[in-house]
């Protein structure tokens, strides 16, 4: 007799509260059906079974909260006739402890039941791509998680379900940002950076181009971002296994919201070397095809340092926390009219604040410094862009 | 297209000892029953008529003296090929292989090789019972200052022998005495093959099956049937088992990122267990199962037919255990 | 074309944009960025493509500001259509 228990969905989760059965006495189940709906801190998650067989007891009913382990109904495997003793409980019969104490087991059975059975390349990849490999049933020898389980998981990010995949990515980002404030010392800067001149370039090029082939003042801070990095290499690349590795070239991630939550950041490969209409096309295609669920992996495994601009939603600065394993980020404000003085005099001009996250056990302020001068700079003339 | 011949494996081999009779005058036969009754396997039949008592040479029954003497033949400049009945009377032998053969380069500082040539019969699946049909060529990969050669195909039958001859070290030939009577087609300019690399035998993407010897015609019969089952089985042929090819074996479980030992030998501390530990050692992060082995049951060789099959790896079992692998159980 | 033409031209542009999201309840009053979560610029830029495809015609970048809701879009392409 086998018996499913309240799972774990993410390492922060104590408790979680059954809203919904799939499941009745008698059903047949098979590995990696849903057979139930749990409220969590996170939403509500529908959970899969990792055992084949007929359900023998419910024995939570719907709407009670339970603690992690707790069984929450009976299976009986396939061809299994009645219930053997278990193992479990017969060992525990000689200490005080009722053997069918629940409380008494859980702890116990619980260690053994969230150990994943994943293999090494499995887990490699599933790193890599950020699939979350709690969430998937193993097709291997004994349940095990296969790397193909992980590759068709990565492909098939159900936008069908966006709670689901809300839920999954929630967690995710949580992991990555906790990793991140644990373990990088972050030091940031900031700086105003005057738009009038890239702003005017933008307008009176834009009213020589047609639709299709007009800019974004996204696409110019991009470039220019690629640029500057260029001379500041210790801010794009890799903190791994406790050393730097530089980029193998400038692969930014530009932060994408996606609708029902969850954010991605796929990279623009070679942005510096890229032209500006270049550039802008990367960032038309990423957002289409993150709108669409149809970014590719390597897209999103790969950026090098991650850019965020939060302007639109009205906001004037970012302080990012920089993506693991990458060692910056880069925000930049929305553009807004402020007083500003020019050779003395006081005038109206768009500002942008733009702002570095960078990672101290790679460069210092002095370098953040430089890249946030430069860049400011090199939008002064953007015509060289 | 090269001409081909339609031969046996023991005739590929009668084939690679005349061939170095004829080449080379240093080149002598001796063991039991090689000359007068043409091998126990008769691998060596006619010999005697066409080369003569000088050169193929009767011994008696004593591993450890014949042995002892190719060493000194060898020590004295000679190119002898030692035949042992099989590797369990090799066992009689065993000081002599292990502490002269194997020693003498290193205990004289580098003055004297040995540049000695063992052949012996080897594996079980004849119904001749437990003191002929061991597999203990893994035994003796345990030991450096030796090379062991496992050849599996009519290829390496006829081609192995020479190369071995021209080492200045010792080299053990384990000839799979199932292996004998298959026949198939061989280039008729065959000649002189490398002895220290595995070969794909079968390219495939999704298992890595590694045989050696008898094994290797067992694991080829099971990717055939697995590709039935759309299943593309690797298989490796390790043809050396010492030295291992360990780069080959790692590339191999790299691409496949599964692996599937098949070994005639018994599995405790057999050769098995040392090429899963090599894959452990250097592939851990390629792998996507647990790398499985099929080997002879830890009994010694019944005599009954059908316990002796039991007791072998079979197409059968191999199959099963990728299926397992994968999932398929 | 009439009105509820070009109002469907409008509404096919901004679901290939948002291909999540429900357009069928929109406000037509309301801008298109209230209503749908994360419509940023760049969304805002290939719809503006689309429409340019669809209707053939130049939408100069000063008139993005006349394209921010949906009875907004329909004045102007039927203005624009003449």
């Amino acid at each position: 007799m086998a018996e499913f228990r309240m799972p774990s969905l993410g390492s922060d989760m104590e408790a979680g509260t059954l809203i919904e059965w799939r499941i009745k006495p008698g059903d047949s189940v098979r590995r990696g059906d849903v057979v139930a709906v749990v409220e969590t801190r996170k939403g509500a998650i529908e959970v899969e079974i990792f055992t084949t067989g007929v359900v023998e007891e419910i024995l939570v009913p719907v709407g009670e909260q339970v603690p992690v382990g707790t069984p929450l109904a009976t299976i009986r495997a396939e061809g299994e006739e009645q219930p053997p003793p278990s193992v479990e409980a017969t060992g525990r019969a000689t200490v005080s402890a009722p053997p069918t104490s629940p409380a008494a087991t859980t702890a116990r059975a619980a260690a053994g039941a969230t150990r994943l059975r994943v293999s090494p390349a499995a887990r490699k990849r599933a790193a890599e791509l950020g699939v979350d490999l709690g969430r998937l049933a193993g097709s291997g020898a004994a349940g095990a998680i296969t790397l193909d389980d992980v590759e068709k998981a990565a492909v098939a990010r159900p936008p069908t379900r966006p709670a689901y995949r809300a839920a999954g990515m929630r967690q995710a980002i949580a992991a990555a940002m906790a990793r991140s404030k644990r373990e990088i010392p972050h030091y940031y800067l900031g700086t105003f950076i005057d738009m009038r001149r890239a702003l005017d370039w933008l307008r009176s090029e834009n009213e020589r181009r047609p639709v299709p082939v007009r800019l974004l003042p996204g696409a110019l801070l991009f470039k220019a971002m690629a640029l500057a990095l260029r001379q500041a290499p210790e801010l794009n690349g890799f903190w791994v296994d406790g050393e730097f590795k530089p980029g193998a070239g400038i692969h930014p991630g530009s932060a994408i919201v996606l609708r029902g939550g969850g954010l991605v950041a796929p990279a623009v490969h070679d942005a510096d070397s890229k032209s500006l209409d270049e550039v802008m096309a990367a960032l038309r295609d990423l957002v289409q095809r993150a709108r669409a669920g149809a970014l590719r992996s390597s897209e999103m495994s790969d950026a090098t340092i991650t850019v965020t601009s939060l302007g639109e939603q009205g906001v004037e600065t970012v302080f990012g926390v920089i993506y693991p394993p990458q060692v910056a980020l880069v925000g930049l404000g929305r553009i807004v009219e402020r007083p500003w003085v020019v050779d003395g005099q006081v005038v109206a001009r768009p500002l942008m604040q733009a702002t570095l996250s960078a990672d101290h056990w790679v460069s210092d302020g002095h370098r953040g410094a430089q890249f946030l001068a430069l860049l400011d700079r090199l939008l002064q003339e953007p015509e060289r862009l | 297209m090269t001409a081909t011949i339609r031969t046996t494996y023991r005739e590929a081999v009668r084939e690679a000892i005349r061939e170095a009779l004829r080449r080379d005058d240093r080149v002598f036969l001796m063991g039991e029953d090689v000359g007068r009754y043409g091998g126990c396997f008769a691998v060596s039949k006619g010999l005697l008529q066409e080369f003569g008592p000088e050169r193929i040479r009767d011994t008696p029954l004593s591993e450890s003296a014949f042995v002892g003497a190719g060493i000194g033949a060898a020590l004295g400049g000679m190119r002898p090929i030692v035949e042992i009945m099989t590797v369990n009377f090799s066992l009689l032998a065993l000081d002599q292989i292990v502490n002269n053969a194997a020693t003498l380069l290193h205990m004289s500082g580098g003055q004297f090789s040995v540049p000695l040539v063992i052949r012996m019969a080897t594996g079980g699946g004849r119904q001749l019972a437990a003191q002929h049909s061991h597999s203990l060529e893994g035994w003796y990969a345990h030991i450096p200052g030796i090379k062991v050669l496992t050849p599996a195909t009519l290829e390496d039958a006829r081609g192995m022998l020479w190369t071995a001859l021209e080492d200045p070290d010792p080299v053990l030939i384990f000839e799979n005495t199932a292996l004998y009577n298959t026949e198939g087609e061989l280039a008729a300019d065959a000649g002189a093959v490398d002895i220290d690399r595995a070969r794909i035998r079968r390219a495939g993407r999704d298992v890595s099956l590694f045989a050696y010897g008898g094994g290797l015609r067992k694991a080829l019969a099971a990717a055939d049937q697995l590709a039935a089952e759309s299943v593309e089985a690797e298989v490796v042929d390790l043809r050396c088992l010492r030295p291992l090819d360990g780069a080959a074996i790692l590339a191999s479980v790299a691409h496949t990122r599964r692996a599937v030992i098949v070994d005639e030998g018994w599995r405790s501390g057999g050769i098995s267990a040392e090429i899963s530990a090599r894959i452990m050692e250097g592939a851990f992060y390629e792998l996507d199962a647990p790398v499985a082995r099929v080997c002879g049951a830890e009994v010694p060789m019944p005599y009954p037919r059908h316990l002796e099959q039991a007791a072998l790896p079979q197409v059968e079992t191999i199959v099963q255990a990728v299926r397992e692998m994968l999932g398929h159980g | 074309m009439n009105e509820v033409q070009i109002r469907d031209i409008v509404l096919d542009a901004l679901s290939a944009v948002t291909p999540d999201a429900d357009t069928s309840g929109l406000a037509p009053d309301k801008s298109f960025r209230d209503q749908l979560d994360y419509f940023d610029s760049m969304d805002f830029f290939n719809f503006v493509v689309g429409l340019h495809k669809a209707f053939g015609i130049d939408i100069p970048e000063a008139d993005y500001p006349r394209l921010s809701t949906l009875d907004a879009c329909t004045r102007y392409f039927k203005t624009k259509l003449g």
